[in-house]
Formats: C-alpha cells, sequence, structure tokens
C-alpha cells in the first residue's frame, strides 16, 4: 500500500513538471505576448515626449520580465524559484501570485461548498426514489430531467436564469457581481446577505449541470444495490420497507456514493472558470480567465500547475478512498 | 425498459422454437434472424422510448442543419437591408411679426440704430428721426411697415493721443479705403496744426469748443466729428439712405434667382412695389390686385423689369417679364438646413397654409405626382415658429430585425437571417462533432490498442502518456490556442479546421483507457490464443480481433461524447475561442447574447440557438444512452 502511494506521488510530481512545461512552452509561442502589448502601450504613452521607441521599451522589459531566455532555460528558472516557494509577481494585477489566490481562492470555494451541498440534498433522494419506482413515470421524468441538466450549456443556461430572474422577473437586481452597489455602506450581516444573493444565480447554475450526473449516478448504484440477494433476503425476514430502504439499501449505496464525492474534493479549489466569468465572480476561475486573456505568464503557470496537482491528488483520493471505503478492493 | 427487453430475451427465444417446430428446419433462416446479436440489439435499442425520441430528435436537426441550408431561400452570410425613414429636420419656419433690417452694406444699421428705430417706430409709424450716438438719422415711411433709414455712416476713428502717431481705426464691419484713412489723418493733423495759437492761455472750466472738419475725397464730402471727451475724431460719411426696416423677405423660388434676395436694391424696388399696388374690382365686382411692373438697378446699372403679382397685404409674387415666378415677398420665413434646398412656390404656400391652419403635419403632391408627407413641430411653444421635418430615407443594415413572416427569426447584429444561420452553423455544430470525435476514436484506438496488447513498458509508457495528455487543463490550453489563432488572425475557415485538430488531440485519452482498459481482459481470451497460434500478424491481431469486440463499447462512448463536444465547442465559441465570422455555429450565434441589449430586447437571436444545442445534445445522449441498454442488458450504468 505504502509502495503504491510513494509511486504513485512520484508520478504525480512528473507529470505535474511535465503538464507545467507543456503550458509553458505554449505560453511562451504566444505571438503578441503581454510584454510586446506592454510595450507597445508605453512606447505610443512616451512618443510624444521623446521617449524610448517601441523596441527599445521591449528589449528593457524582455528583460524585466526575465523572458530573455529560451524556454527551457525559462522553465527551469521559473520551476527553481516555484520549488523555492516564488510564484512570482502577476503581471496583470501586480501582486504577488499567491497573494492573489489567497485574495481569491475563498469565493470559489464558498460557491463550491454551497454548490455540492445542494446537489447532495437535491440528487440523493431523487435518485433514490426513481430507482424505487423503476420504469414508472416518475422515474421517466427524472431521467429525462437529468439527461436534460447534463445537456444544458453552461453559458445558455446562465444567460437564460439572467434573463428571466433579473430581466424579465427582476427577482435579483444585479447582473453581474459579487457585491451590489451599495456594499460598502452595509452592516456586516447585511453584507452577507448581499453576497448570498449575488450567490444565487451561480450556485442554480452550477447546480443544475452537476444534478444531472449525481442523480443519474445514486439512481445506478441504488438500483445495483436493491438487486442484490442481501435485499431479497431483508424483505423476506419481513423487515418493513422503510427500514429495508434506508437501512441497507441507502447504506451500501453510500460506498460508491462517498467514493464519487472524493473525488469531488480537490474540485472544490479549482473554481469554475465559465460560470464564474459568466457572473464575473471574482473567484480563482474568473480571476484566472482574465489573466490568461492578458496572457500574464506567472498567474497562468500558477494556476496551470495548480489545477494539474488538483487532477492528481483527485485521482490518487478516488484510488486511496476505493481502497478504504471498499476492503474488497486490493491494490497492488 | 431494457429489464423488460431481457425477459423477453430469456423467454422468447424457446418459445419461438417451440411454437415453430413443425414447421422450421434448425437452419431456417427465420431463426437465425431471431437470433442475430445485431438484431437483438436492434429490437431492444427500439423499444427504448427515450431512445427513439433522441433518434427523433437527431433526424430533425440532421434535416433542419443539411436541408434546411438547401431549402432556405436565402445564402448563409446574405446581409439584409431595410431603409429607414428617419424624420429629418428641414428647415425652420417662421410667420415674422418684428421688423427686420437690411443693410445696404451690411453692419450700417448697428445695435444702437436698431433699438433706437425700435423704440420710435410705435409713436411715429409716419417717420422720425433719432440721435443715436452723436449723430441724427431720419426714418421715412415708403409703405405699410416698410421704412427707409438714413443718414451719416460712422466710418471709423481718427485716434489722436500725444507722443503717438495718429491712427485711423475703421468702425466695426466697414472697409474704409486706406487712402481715404490718409486724408482722414491728414485733415486732423491740419486742424490740430491750426490750433495750438487759440488755447494757450484758457480759462479754467472754460470749454474748447472743437468744429467739426470736413474734407472731400473722391467727390464726396466727409465729416470729422471731434468727440466728446477725449481728442478723437469720428469719420463719418454724407448723409445717405443705408438700410431698410422691414417685416418682409424676398425668397427665391429657384438657385439662380438666390443672388437677388441679397440684393438691397432689388429688395428696396420689389417691396415698394408691392405695399403701392392697390386693390382694383373687375367687371364682375371683385376686388383683385393688378400686377404691377417695377424697374430693378443692378450694381452695375442695368435696368430690369419684374412684375409683381401682390396676393395680399404681407405676400406677393415677383414674375420676371416672362411671366415666370422667381420670387416671393412675404413675411413667411423658411430657412432651410441645408444650403442646397430650394422650395417650389407649391410647396411654400401648402406649408403656409398647414402652419395658418395650424396644422401638425401637411401633405404635397411633388411635380412627380408622388404625396410627400412632413410633420410641422411647433418651437419655442410660439404659434408663429415651426420646425418642418420630413421622412428621409435612409438605406441601413437591418440588424436585429424581429422576427417576421420574410424571417421567422429576424435578423441578427449583421443583418442575417438567423434561422438560415441557425441552419448553417448546425451544420458546422454537427460537423465539429462528428469529426472531432473520429479523430478521438482513431488517435485512443491506435495508442489504447497498442498499449493494452503489448503491456509492460510500453504500457507503461503511453499510459503515463495519456495521464500527462489528461491532466493537461483543458479550457486554459483552449484559450491560450484560441489567443495564438487570433494573433495569427487565421482565416474562419483554417480556424475551424484548427479548432477540431486541437480538441482531438485533447480528447482522445478517455477513449484509449477504455480501449486499453477491454484489450487486457480480451488478450487473456481463448480467441486470442488461437489468433497467435494461427500466426496472424499483430497488426491484425489488435485493429481486426481485438478492437471490433471493444466496438459496442466505443460507439456508445462515442455517441454520449458527441454531444459532450458539441457543447465544448458551442462554449468555445462562444467565448470567442472557436468559430468566427463569416461562419456560423449554435455557441457563436449565441455569443451575441453577452450584449446586454441583445439580451434584453433580441429572444428571438440567442433562445433558438440554446434551444438546438441543448436538443441536439439530448438526442446524442438519450440515443447513446438507449446504444448502452441494447447492447449490454447488464451493463446498466
Amino acid at each position: 500500500m505504502w509502495k503504491f502511494i510513494v509511486r504513485r506521488v512520484f508520478l504525480a510530481l512528473i507529470i505535474v513538471v511535465l503538464g507545467s512545461f507543456i503550458i509553458y512552452g505554449v505560453m511562451r509561442a504566444m505571438p503578441t505576448s503581454f510584454v510586446e502589448a506592454q510595450a507597445r502601450q508605453r512606447a505610443a504613452a512616451s512618443a510624444t515626449t521623446g521617449g524610448p521607441t517601441y523596441k527599445e521599451w521591449l528589449d528593457q522589459l524582455t528583460k524585466a520580465y526575465h523572458m530573455d531566455t529560451d524556454v527551457v532555460t525559462g522553465f527551469v528558472n521559473w520551476l527553481g524559484n516555484v520549488i523555492q516557494g516564488d510564484f512570482g509577481t502577476s503581471w496583470k494585477y501586480g501582486v504577488p501570485v499567491i497573494q492573489k489566490f489567497n485574495d481569491v481562492i475563498w469565493y470559489s470555494v464558498v460557491l463550491n461548498c454551497i454548490t455540492i451541498f445542494l446537489e447532495i440534498i437535491i440528487c440523493i433522494p431523487l435518485g433514490i426514489q426513481a430507482a424505487r419506482h423503476q420504469y414508472s413515470g416518475f422515474d421517466y421524468g427524472i431521467t429525462v430531467f437529468a439527461m436534460l441538466c447534463i445537456s444544458l450549456p453552461t453559458f445558455f443556461l446562465a444567460t437564460l436564469l439572467k434573463y428571466t430572474f433579473v430581466i424579465k422577473l427582476k427577482w435579483i437586481e444585479d447582473l453581474y457581481g459579487i457585491v451590489g452597489r451599495y456594499h460598502e455602506q452595509l452592516s456586516q450581516g447585511d453584507q452577507i446577505l448581499d453576497m448570498m444573493r449575488h450567490m444565487i444565480l451561480p450556485v442554480l447554475t452550477l447546480a443544475m449541470l452537476n444534478i444531472g450526473g449525481l442523480t443519474r449516478y445514486t439512481r445506478t448504484n441504488m438500483l445495483e444495490v436493491l438487486n442484490a440477494d442481501y435485499i431479497r433476503t431483508a424483505r423476506a425476514k419481513g423487515l418493513p420497507e422503510r427500514k429495508v430502504i434506508n437501512k441497507h439499501a441507502f447504506r451500501n449505496t453510500l460506498i460508491p456514493l462517498v467514493s464519487y464525492m472524493s473525488y469531488l474534493i480537490p474540485s472544490l479549489f479549482s473554481g469554475s472558470m465559465i460560470t464564474e466569468t459568466l457572473y464575473q465572480i471574482p473567484g480563482i476561475g474568473y480571476i484566472a480567465y482574465d489573466a490568461m486573456v492578458a496572457g500574464d505568464l506567472p498567474f497562468t503557470m500558477f494556476y496551470s500547475m495548480f489545477g494539474l496537482i488538483l487532477t492528481q491528488i483527485s485521482l490518487m483520493l478516488a484510488d486511496i478512498m476505493y481502497a478504504v471505503v471498499d476492503p474488497r478492493v486490493r491494490v497492488n | 425498459m431494457s429489464e423488460m427487453n431481457n425477459k423477453e430475451l430469456r423467454k422468447s427465444t424457446p418459445v419461438t422454437i417451440q411454437a415453430d417446430e413443425n414447421q422450421m428446419a434448425l437452419d431456417d433462416g427465420r431463426r437465425v434472424k431471431v437470433l442475430s446479436p445485431g438484431m437483438m440489439v436492434f429490437k431492444r435499442f427500439i423499444r427504448n422510448k427515450l431512445a427513439i425520441a433522441g433518434i427523433c430528435i437527431l433526424v430533425f436537426m440532421f434535416a433542419f442543419s443539411f436541408l434546411g441550408g438547401l431549402i432556405s431561400p436565402y445564402g448563409e452570410a446574405q446581409v439584409f437591408h431595410k431603409t429607414d425613414s428617419a424624420n429629418k429636420e428641414l428647415a425652420d419656419s417662421e410667420i415674422n411679426k418684428t421688423f427686420r433690417f437690411y443693410d445696404m452694406d451690411g453692419g450700417n444699421a448697428t445695435y444702437d440704430i436698431r433699438t433706437s428705430f425700435q423704440k420710435g417706430i410705435g409713436k411715429n409709424p409716419d417717420g422720425f428721426s433719432f440721435t443715436a450716438g452723436s449723430n441724427t438719422y431720419v426714418v421715412e415711411k415708403l409703405g405699410e411697415d416698410f421704412y427707409t433709414i438714413s443718414g451719416n455712416i460712422e466710418l471709423g476713428t481718427v485716434k489722436v493721443s500725444a507722443g503717438e502717431e495718429t491712427a485711423f481705426v475703421p468702425a466695426d464691419g466697414q472697409e474704409v479705403a486706406d487712402e481715404l484713412a490718409a486724408a482722414a489723418v491728414a485733415a486732423v493733423a491740419g486742424d490740430q496744426g491750426a490750433k495750438p495759437a487759440l488755447p494757450a492761455i484758457s480759462k479754467p472750466g472754460a470749454k474748447t469748443v472743437k468744429k467739426d472738419v470736413t474734407f472731400d475725397w473722391e467727390g464726396a464730402t466727409y465729416t470729422l466729428k471731434p468727440s466728446d471727451t477725449g481728442s478723437d475724431y469720428t469719420l463719418l460719411s454724407e448723409p445717405r439712405e443705408f438700410a431698410v426696416a422691414s417685416k418682409l423677405r424676398v425668397f427665391a423660388f429657384d438657385e439662380q434667382y438666390s443672388a437677388l434676395t441679397s440684393d438691397y436694391n432689388f429688395r428696396r424696388s420689389s417691396e415698394l412695389a408691392l405695399r403701392s399696388v392697390e386693390a382694383d374690382t373687375d367687371a364682375d365686382g371683385n376686388a383683385y390686385y393688378p400686377i404691377q411692373a417695377f424697374t430693378y438697378i443692378g450694381e452695375d446699372g442695368v435696368e430690369t423689369e419684374y412684375r409683381m403679382k401682390k396676393i395680399d397685404e404681407a405676400y406677393g409674387i415677383v414674375e420676371d417679364i416672362h411671366e415666370e415666378e422667381i420670387l416671393s415677398v412675404s413675411n413667411f420665413f423658411v430657412s432651410p438646413y441645408y444650403p442646397d434646398v430650394r422650395f417650389t412656390r407649391e410647396f411654400w404656400e401648402a406649408l403656409k397654409a398647414g402652419i395658418a391652419g395650424r396644422q401638425t403635419t401637411f401633405e404635397f403632391v411633388n411635380s412627380v405626382g408622388e404625396t410627400e408627407k412632413y410633420d410641422l413641430i411647433k418651437k419655442d411653444n410660439n404659434d408663429n415658429n415651426y420646425t418642418i421635418k420630413t421622412g428621409q430615407d435612409t438605406y441601413l443594415i437591418d440588424a436585429f430585425a424581429s422576427p417576421t413572416s420574410e424571417h421567422w427569426l429576424g435578423t441578427d447584429e449583421h443583418g442575417m437571417d438567423v434561422l438560415t444561420r441557425l441552419m448553417y452553423g448546425g451544420r458546422i455544430s454537427l460537423m465539429v462533432g462528428f469529426v472531432v470525435m473520429i479523430l478521438e476514436n482513431i488517435i485512443g484506438i491506435i495508442v489504447g490498442g497498442i498499449s493494452g496488447y503489448f503491456g509492460g513498458w510500453v504500457d507503461t509508457l503511453l499510459m503515463r502518456f495519456v495521464d500527462l495528455f489528461n491532466s493537461i487543463p483543458y479550457y486554459p490550453m483552449m484559450i491560450i490556442a484560441g489567443a495564438i489563432m487570433d494573433s495569427f488572425d487565421v482565416d474562419a475557415k483554417v480556424r475551424l479546421y484548427l479548432m477540431m485538430a486541437i480538441m482531438g488531440i485533447m480528447g482522445w485519452t478517455g477513449v484509449a483507457r477504455v480501449v486499453r482498459g477491454q484489450i487486457l481482459s480480451l488478450r487473456e481470451q481463448e480467441f486470442m490464443v488461437a489468433t497467435e497460434a494461427t500466426g496472424i500478424p499483430v497488426s491484425r491481431r489488435i485493429f481486426k480481433h481485438l478492437v471490433p469486440n471493444v466496438m459496442p463499447l466505443l460507439i456508445v462512448q462515442a455517441t454520449m461524447g458527441l454531444g459532450g463536444i458539441i457543447l465544448t465547442e458551442a462554449t468555445l465559441s462562444f467565448l470567442g475561442l472557436g468559430i468566427k465570422y463569416p461562419l456560423a455555429s449554435w455557441g457563436s450565434i449565441i455569443n451575441a447574447s453577452s450584449d446586454m441589449y441583445v439580451m434584453t430586447n433580441c429572444w428571438y437571436v440567442w433562445i433558438p440557438a440554446g434551444l438546438l444545442i441543448v436538443l441536439t445534445v439530448l438526442g446524442f445522449n438519450f440515443v447513446g444512452d438507449g446504444l448502452r441498454d441494447a447492447f449490454d442488458p447488464k451493463m446498466k450504468r
């Protein structure tokens, strides 16, 4: 077991480094980089006062941003700094990458926590009910609903929700952002309420998108358990149906669900780039999207590496949790 | 549903055999049909209501996209235009009730003169004289509300100050010949030179009375009037008529006569003619105004004859000797907004009648016989002032037009028919889905097949490669790729191909995993031992014997995956990273909704595109789900 974990961690490290290198290489291959855009801006600004030309600015800035190396050397330098815990300063935001990350990550975490909580309390009962009444009208309804949720494009759902609740019904006042216009003048409690109100639509969007998958997963697992021999035994014993479902069936359904959940935990931190961007929630996804579009190399590299690490952790967690939850699974 | 199929499968085989025992031989074709696995799958599939619904949706989508483009009367990038009749302001009109001054040379009737005239005219309607500044002016009545003003004209000042050279400063708006100025200065100097003998010993308090100085220049006599306070002199011309004051104005019907409207002599003589016409009675006893001829002497001294046709006290028409109406003299002023606009007499009278009748619109039949409609907007809440507006046609791109019978879903921001764009966009969305899916499967089957068959270090190496590819963050990669294509300004078609290639390369890892996993277990089975024993080459063993066994699973995965690919493409296009104008995909059509105006007001642009995406993906998911149940009823996950 320990040998497996050590090997897995080692492999994960290699993947993280190589993956970062690929992103770094692609970023450096961008023909119009952040540095060039900056140089052009500054050259235009200083053109009237007879300051440095575009070429001079470019040379100067390339040096300042350490872009004067080739790709491999640049990556090795970057990696060296990262190992010492220095991710550099974001070019776009002008603050250390880690500091910016600390400022924004909690929006994403809160958003995702609420979403996952909502998903669980909606999906598990729905999935179980659908499985209990397999092939009933209710089951078909749930199946179609789940399929519909899976088929919804994020951006269309978000736009539709905004159109319905903000523009037509006017239940929610703002289309974008995490705080209202008068946020600063509110009391502490009202400030939290204000932010909560702005989270309603993003949470609804994220939950709708994920409900389908989890409901179907619960339903399938519940069906499997309900067909198991021990359920027949329990029924044969004459146990009331409620007890059969709640005590025998449901608990066994939890095994695969827990491993599914553990897979979700790292994704709490990864943010939801599309949803956050659509609602302009200043979480890690939106901030990273802006940084990427601007060609901010340190932030993009940090975000990509963060994503790589999260994926690796969730893969490892899934492997390990599977062994932990179900003792029958032997790792070799 | 599938369980039912399952039970039926278990039951039906023996039942069929029993029932048809007598008629059916062992190799009977019908029995083979019943047992055929492909048939079983098909049968199970078509009993699944959701799968059939999915198939229906997909058939509709394909017909919509691939046939729709042929049926639609419009082209993919056909732009529609409209002519918008924006109400443009044409002219201001006014029924004049106040005196207007018309200068012979411009600038002579100064503010002082005008205000003094206005003050005096109420009490002395028959003419008077007044003093403005230090001069006296005479107002002479020529007719009803028609006066001339005469007097000395102030031409300028000769400034005399000790120690400085005597200088001539012309008055505002006056042009004084240099020679005249020099003569004036000389005259002042002569006057000054004569003076010193006189006021050598003057009593304090006694006024030094300065006398006017006169001098002749080019046959005219000029006066230099000393100012009361300083030592300056004002240069005055001989007294003469220099302005008319009237409530009327001359208005040309045609461009070629507009020079006459600003001619002092013409104006004076035409207005005089209008005033002098007396009403006459014709044979029937009706009053009428006889036409009166008048002569206009131009600046060059040429005499021209015109005829005045009086209509009422404040309105007359001037004809030339050919009896062609060329001008009007009237208290009704029209000032066009554009310099090239001229109005005909008919229009002008229609306008006048409209305003006199306090109408808000009036119609006018032009020379071609078309009826033109004009709006009259009251200005400054004054009954006499109106702005005339008219519908001017402007040729515009018909963007965001609401649905009509011609454009069932209106038009988009480029003025293209949304329904047609949706059809062509559907082609691209579906094509991207299929091409990417095929690409993913080709790469995935090759890598997965090799990895699964050989195992060992090849497997480890390839699978780590798969892991690496799998963990590269998808959207960051696509955003960077999109930015690179943006900066190279890649052509829309090339961009589409590149995007499909990138999506394929980023997405094959799932297929590789499935293929590898299946082959790992399949290769241990007996039929593989048989292929080895018969000496079939490795590539044939993998791709002819192993991969076809994975096919059912791959088909199911590919069908479900198609929906996912269409969603991804739509998301990328929505973010502006995918398909670009002039090509369209469903995602890029919805992109218009990121504009607040479009989202709020033009539901017909973005909601249908979104519904098409949802339905198509739903269709693929239903079919994929149905296929999975049909292929392997036990697999149900």
